[in-house]
């Protein structure tokens, strides 16, 4: 009987913190929202940490982009050839891009290139205790650190997302017509013809916002919950790129059913 | 960094993006195609419709004139009613003809227009009177079995016949 009991106190436990955990992660999301919005009021903030995060990240986005649509314009045109449908690689590359991993792969490669470097910023901010200091001066360090970068991942991860489909369907080109030799016209007619505009693109782009208040909001937290230790900073890091990734992938099949599920 | 460097690569990145955003929504769905905000509304009666879709293309002599806006059942014909919007640079007769074609052989499904030969042009909200519906692959198939069976059996009398 005791046993049960101790195995029953450790489940209750687990419960509780769980509850606790998520009740906690909610207010600083309402925190971190109210404080965005305030610090749109201070753009400079926003834009220097915009180019922290997105001009730094353009490089890898872009090359990613590029080799991402090379390789769907290869195995595409494998796959479509056998049913004598190369004329539909545009469509193919398109829609594979600005569906699924144009904002998919933007947001696991900004999680390793841009949300560990929050994270290891916020972490290595406690453990200097420089966010204490600046609640001792009375500034309030959501408003003046972390809603700023919030405010800037949002922004940048619907452009990077852009800029990776835009360079991937380049790429996808590149192999297509001027290597293998599908026929231009064809590639681009059939791209357009089976592109929507707000079905495909909008989506993609609302996809990759969501994505963007992700990844943002799992590194911050974890940067802000992280042990001040060399160590816990180098956990929270890790735990980042972990966390961020398997939540966008959860969330991309949900956002990919409530869109694309119906039809 | 320099103040004015790190603004001026943030306006680049910004505008980098939105021009990939650009590229998307005009080269790649090629938004702002056949203009629809000015539209001739037509009205076209179907007994099937097969595999025919919303916003798929109106076509005359091959070259995409407007779209279907919708399509809906009227329960007193029990006919498909497809409303289409027609570019309103085009004018067609009154007595144009629609037919729903396939694109390829296994492709999406369009309508194409065939222009009769009166001179009075069809008006905003008119219906084309001269229809031809979807070709359903099993009907096809099933006509042309019938008709195989159909062929022994009636060719067997006239041999008999004569004997």
């Amino acid at each position: 009987m005791d046993w049960f009991i101790r195995a029953m106190a450790a489940f209750g436990q687990g419960v509780r913190a769980s509850v606790v955990d998520t009740g906690r992660a909610a207010r600083y999301f309402v925190r971190l929202l109210l404080a965005s919005g305030m610090a749109l009021g201070r753009p400079r903030l926003v834009i220097d940490q915009m180019h922290f995060v997105g001009n730094r990240s353009v490089a890898i986005i872009m090359v990613s982009g590029l080799f991402v649509g090379f390789v769907l314009g290869l195995q595409g045109y494998y796959t479509l050839r056998r049913y004598g449908a190369e004329q539909a690689l545009g469509v193919l590359v398109a829609l594979s891009l600005v569906r699924e991993l144009g904002p998919v792969v933007t947001a696991l490669l900004f999680a390793g290139r841009a949300g560990t470097s929050l994270t290891a910023e916020i972490g290595l901010m406690k453990a200097g205790e420089q966010l204490a200091a600046m609640e001792m001066m009375a500034v309030d360090p959501f408003q003046r650190v972390l809603a700023p970068r919030f405010a800037a991942a949002i922004i940048c991860m619907p452009l990077l997302a852009a800029l990776f489909s835009g360079v991937g369907v380049l790429g996808g080109w590149l192999v297509g017509v001027p290597m293998i030799g599908v026929d231009d016209g064809a590639f681009w007619s059939q791209m357009q013809a089976g592109v929507e505009f707000v079905d495909d693109i909008v989506n993609g782009i609302v996809k990759s916002v969501v994505f963007g208040v992700t990844v943002g909001f799992v590194a911050l937290l974890t940067g802000w919950d992280a042990v001040p230790t060399p160590e816990g900073v180098a956990r929270a890091t890790t735990k980042t790129v972990v966390v961020s990734s398997l939540a966008v992938l959860g969330l991309d099949f949900l956002l990919t059913a409530l869109m694309f599920g119906t039809r | 960094m320099d103040r004015k460097k790190t603004d001026a690569l943030v306006g680049l990145f910004v505008l980098a993006g939105s021009a990939a955003l650009v590229f998307l929504a005009f080269r790649v769905a090629n938004l702002g195609g056949v203009d629809l905000g000015n539209a001739l509304e037509i009205r076209a009666r179907f007994d099937n419709v097969g595999g025919l879709k919303p916003r798929a293309p109106v076509k005359s002599a091959g070259v995409t004139v407007g779209r279907v806006t919708s399509i809906s059942f009227d329960d007193g014909t029990y006919q498909a009613v497809v409303m289409l919007a027609l570019d309103r640079r085009f004018q067609f007769p009154k007595d144009t003809s629609a037919k729903i074609l396939t694109s390829g052989l296994l492709g999406e499904q369009y309508i194409g227009l065939e222009p009769g030969g009166e001179s009075a042009m069809l008006a905003a909200g008119s219906t084309i009177a001269m229809t031809q519906s979807a070709v359903v692959l099993e009907n096809l198939i099933s006509q042309f079995l019938y008709s195989k069976a159909a062929e022994p059996a009636a060719a067997a009398p006239a041999k008999a016949a004569p004997r």
